[in-house]
């Protein structure tokens, strides 16, 4: 890596002014820097300074209240997983948390980090490469080798956002409390994330002056079920080659409403009004839950390696739905 | 004759004896060559080529030699050469700092006249593509063929035949510590090498070769290694150059490859890709093979491959050839061209079987001539339960669908001459047993203590053994080809007889009994024919005066056998709905002679399943055809098994014989057709291309229903 000087962190005011002196990529944030650190050894990036905010006091408190959670951004994606609260109300949330690498990054890796973690293409991830992402002309996976890569949402950077925990968030309607120059700002998880066609070289719609606070995350209804399923090709650590975030609001075997968000498979996390729309109002059982899956993927567009996607896709919507009624 | 003497009679040897080294290296204590650090030492760093293929057109050290820091710099290639591979040496450089080192490599100046390139066999094959060897035609070796018997007159006899092509990967070495030494020069003639490396004579040899010095100036260390799985043997473009390095500055090198390096450049087993068909009669009988495969170890040759294997076909031809890519070379890796032959082969004959409506264990029983592995089949099937199996594939029920399967393999392991060892007895009672032997990872060092300890009615713990170092100048071999313990087992076993005797003549005017009737008990000397006449190991070895008894051996035949027979069987569990296939259980039954140490034959055993697992289900060398780059040159692509794939396993150390044999290479070899065929047991869907990752379970679950 190049050298860069390292700051300490001791306010929000200071980390946003220091910030908003440059554009991307001269002045960089890190929290547990699992992900900084690869992309600075490999040269991904080459910051002249980083602000170290693990000094930034209270930012990594959980507190949970009747109308919902508060998860400072700084919080580790281990304190996630293991929140008694969480696991109970918040399952989809846990799971999600839980899913993340090995033990030990998930001990040092942050929230703010997990949601704001770049793509693990091999192309982008690949120094000498210069893909479309990186200011260059192509996306290297449409005609080479797309294994991991996008079937849904894809055009121009078929990249898929890595993020475990995002699909949680989402499905649980969480919202996230962004600090800039000029204060603090609140937008729904969601909105957070952009596809490429919007803009092909950033995975969200933070400023480089900005900076991830804190997710708040309303409570679930009482009758409430939800899950993770992640597909991968190894047990620990692994990406998801797939995953569905399945939040379900029950009256015995009927859902009445429907919130499925997948990770793996799209350039952000993806919600799927599709699958969404065909399981709200119905009883759950095999055909409809195979029928919100198959919705879910019917304007897919796999590459030459990745066509298999559609079919776990599909497969892990229908499984999360039945878990619903099982 | 010299013999290893009735199980009965052995105290330690066929026991189950932790590893001597154990606690260091679970405690981290144990030093290995990346652990080694020398007062003054360097820091190296090798520039690496990242295109696969140019012409090198200019080359400029000057900018990184002016680094403060930089302490040496040495072009590994010449300007008018060619770059074949991704990682090809361009330039070494030696800083005070590992980051100054790094720093320094990106201010070497390179110029590159970059050409056409294939890394890929497809690519290298089809017409029109760039060739990149000049005495290949299309990229393709000559092939080499073998006819036995009469091949059309067996199919014709045939009642049934099979055809299908088989592909295993391209698989790297993934040693968990990366190629690389620690070079110290004590002075202008005399080198010191801390070498991570299975032949710590063969890396002497080399150095001392490549550096024109005399051999016994150059002293070799490896205490501990962090697996070389063949990888290993030689000092690498890698060790000369930290030699250089470490000449040109005056001070020592550490110089260590990375984990990109490794996958790039350190290795790898050949790719094989095979067309096969085969016949039999209906009564079971293998009749006609007939084969044309090839494979590609890089740049280079290499790539063979076993079959037919284990099982005996009278009618066959075979055709094999190298086809050349734009990639690192292949060398040795754990039971070279037998994984991949065994997987085909395997497969196949499951395939065969099916076709005759026999069930495939029957079927392998009719033409397995070894009877070592008819009775392995017997107790294999038991212990994984055989009865169990679907016996239509793919008829189990629900979206998790269970089979089994069961695979075959062979190896050599007789060693070999070529090891000198001594044993001392010291006044004192202390024993050291010193030997030029490396322990790669097999427990080398515990079954010389076990063996000496045997024999002199001693425990373990009480013998200091001292290997992995040249500088005694007690040559031993490179630890390859399952070899080490055959080699060194015989030659420990008689210098220890040898150092007793001795001892003997020591104690026996005191014990007035003849020399041939003393023995020797825990720790004690008595007379056989009145055991009330005795004496302590300290009193017996006091007895020595001033003079320590040091003895050598000899490799004496009588003591080893080569040739050993495995089978393994797997249970595995398909999720029908998203590809993955958990390995539940593996029952490893391996013919391994006499196991001097039971624990840690095991332990190769598990050792070499988990690999063959990962050869099945998860490791793979990805090249891109656009780039010309290996896309997963790390350990977040390039995926070993971990804790979760990890099965239970059942290593059954299969004793057929009182002679030392080597097992560290085909445990590894079964493993893969028995995984396959019972992952088609399950879902009743042949995956005929390793790794079976969930993209082909599910694409190849979609073509069945359509």
């Amino acid at each position: 890596m190049d050298k860069f000087s390292y700051v300490n962190a001791s306010s929000l005011k200071q980390v946003t002014s220091l910030l908003s002196d440059s554009g991307w990529g001269e002045v960089m944030m890190i929290a547990g820097g699992t992900d900084l650190l690869s992309e600075l050894k490999e040269y991904i990036e080459t910051p002249k300074t980083l602000i170290n905010l693990k000094t930034l006091p209270g930012m990594d408190s959980i507190s949970a209240n009747a109308s919902g959670l508060k998860i400072g951004a700084l919080a580790t994606v281990a304190d996630i997983a293991k929140h008694r609260t969480i696991q109970q109300h918040y399952t989809v949330l846990a799971q999600a948390a839980a899913s993340v690498a090995t033990p030990q990054i998930r001990n040092v890796g942050t929230l703010g980090g997990n949601l704001c973690q770049r793509p693990r293409c091999w192309y982008y991830r690949d120094e000498t490469v210069n893909c479309l992402k990186k200011g260059g002309d192509i996306c290297y996976a449409v005609d080479g080798l797309s294994k991991y890569h996008a079937i849904l949402g894809g055009d121009p950077v078929y990249i898929v956002h890595p993020s475990d925990i995002a699909p949680a968030l989402i499905a649980l309607n969480a919202s996230l409390k962004i600090a800039g120059p000029e204060g603090e700002k609140t937008l729904k998880v969601e909105e957070f994330f952009t596809l490429p066609a919007a803009n092909p070289f950033r995975e969200n719609v933070l400023q480089p002056n900005e900076i991830v606070v804190e997710v708040q995350v309303p409570q679930p209804k009482p009758n409430t079920k939800s899950f993770y399923l992640k597909a991968r090709e190894k047990g620990a650590p692994d990406f998801a080659l797939a995953s569905v975030a399945g939040v379900f609001e029950m009256m015995g075997k009927t859902c009445q409403t429907a919130n499925v968000v997948l990770g793996g498979v799209a350039p952000a996390p993806w919600r799927s009004a599709e699958a969404e729309t065909t399981l709200t109002g119905k009883m759950i059982n095999e055909s409809v839950s195979l029928k919100a899956g198959a919705e879910a993927v019917k304007d897919a567009q796999p590459l030459n390696d990745n066509a298999y996607k559609v079919t776990l896709t599909q497969n892990l919507i229908s499984r999360t739905a039945m878990m619903a009624v099982s | 004759m010299a013999s290893w003497g009735e199980a009965s009679q052995s105290r330690l040897i066929g026991k189950r004896i932790a590893r001597l080294s154990g606690k260091e290296k679970v405690t981290g204590k144990a030093k290995y060559t990346f652990d080694i650090n020398r007062p003054g030492m360097l820091y190296g760093r090798i520039l690496r080529s990242e295109v696969a293929h140019a012409n090198v057109t200019d080359l400029d050290l000057t900018r990184a030699e002016e680094l403060p820091g930089v302490k040496a710099i040495i072009p590994l290639i010449e300007v008018g050469r060619k770059i074949r591979y991704q990682g090809q040496e361009i330039a070494a450089v030696a800083a005070e700092t590992d980051d100054i080192a790094k720093d320094a490599l990106r201010l070497i100046y390179v110029e590159l006249e970059e050409l056409p390139f294939v890394v890929t066999e497809a690519d290298a094959m089809a017409e029109g593509a760039p060739q990149i060897r000049d005495d290949w035609k299309a990229n393709q070796s000559n092939p080499g063929k073998n006819e036995d018997g009469d091949v059309e007159a067996g199919f014709a006899e045939a009642a049934v035949t099979v055809e299908a092509t088989y592909h295993t990967p391209v698989q790297t070495h993934v040693c968990l510590e990366t190629h690389g030494n620690v070079v110290e020069w004590t002075d202008e003639q005399n080198l010191t090498v801390w070498a991570s490396t299975q032949a710590v004579f063969g890396v002497r040899n080399d150095l001392a070769r490549n550096l024109q010095l005399p051999a016994n100036q150059v002293r070799v260390i490896t205490e501990h290694m962090g697996g070389g799985f063949g990888s290993k043997f030689s000092a690498g473009t890698e060790g000369l150059a930290a030699a250089r390095l470490s000449r040109m500055a005056g001070r020592p090198v550490k110089l260590m490859l990375t984990r990109k390096a490794e996958h790039l450049v350190a290795g790898n087993r050949p790719s094989m890709t095979q067309h096969v068909k085969a016949g039999a009669t209906r009564d079971g009988r293998l009749i006609a093979y007939d084969m044309r495969g090839y494979g590609t170890g890089g740049t280079g040759g290499g790539a063979g491959f076993t079959g037919p294997y284990v099982y005996h076909v009278p009618n066959r031809r075979t055709e094999r050839f190298n086809v050349a890519v734009n990639a690192g070379s292949q060398r040795a890796m754990r039971a070279p061209g037998h994984p991949q032959g065994a997987f085909a082969m395997d497969s196949l004959i499951d395939e065969l079987a099916e076709k005759l409506g026999m069930n495939p264990l029957e079927f392998r029983r009719i033409n397995d001539s070894s009877e070592v592995r008819q009775a392995q089949y017997t107790l294999g099937a038991q212990e994984i339960g055989w009865h169990r199996r679907n016996s239509v594939p793919g008829s189990g029920t629900g979206v998790k669908k269970r089979g089994m399967g069961v695979g075959s393999g062979q190896w050599g392991g007789g060693g070999g001459r070529g090891t000198q060892a001594r044993i001392t007895i010291n006044p004192d009672g202390t024993v050291e047993a010193v030997t030029g032997t490396q322990d790669i990872g097999t427990g080398i060092r515990t079954a010389i203590a076990i063996i000496v300890a045997e024999e002199l009615g001693l425990s373990p713990t009480d013998i200091s053994v001292k290997i992995g170092d040249s500088g005694p100048g007690l040559p031993s071999g490179g630890s390859g080809g399952s070899q080490t313990t055959a080699s060194v087992a015989p030659v420990i076993k008689t210098a220890a007889a040898a150092a007793k005797q001795k001892l003997f003549e020591h104690v026996a005017p005191l014990l007035q009994a003849p020399v041939d009737d003393l023995r020797v008990g825990a720790g004690t000397i008595y007379v056989a024919s009145d055991r009330t006449k005795t004496v302590t190991w300290r009193q017996a070895t006091g007895l020595l005066g001033v003079e320590s008894i040091s003895e050598g051996g000899n490799w004496n035949p009588e003591l080893r056998q080569g040739g050993v027979a495995g089978t393994q069987f797997a249970e595995v569990e398909v999720d029908t709905q998203t590809g993955h296939v958990e390995v539940l259980k593996i029952v490893a039954v391996q013919d391994c002679g006499l196991a001097i140490n039971r624990l840690t034959t095991e332990s190769q055993i598990n050792g070499g399943v988990i690999m063959g697992l990962g050869q099945t289900l998860l490791e793979e060398r990805i090249m891109d055809p656009q780039t010309g780059r290996m896309l997963n040159a790390n350990l977040e692509d390039y995926k070993v098994p971990g804790t979760f794939e990890i099965p239970e396993i059942k290593s059954i150390v299969f004793d057929t014989h009182r002679k030392v044999t080597g097992v560290g290479e085909p445990p590894c070899i079964p493993t893969l057709g028995a995984i396959a065929n019972a992952v088609y047991n399950a879902i009743g869907v042949r995956i005929r291309e390793l790794p079976i990752t969930p993209d082909k379970v599910l694409t190849a679950l979609a073509e069945k229903k359509a």
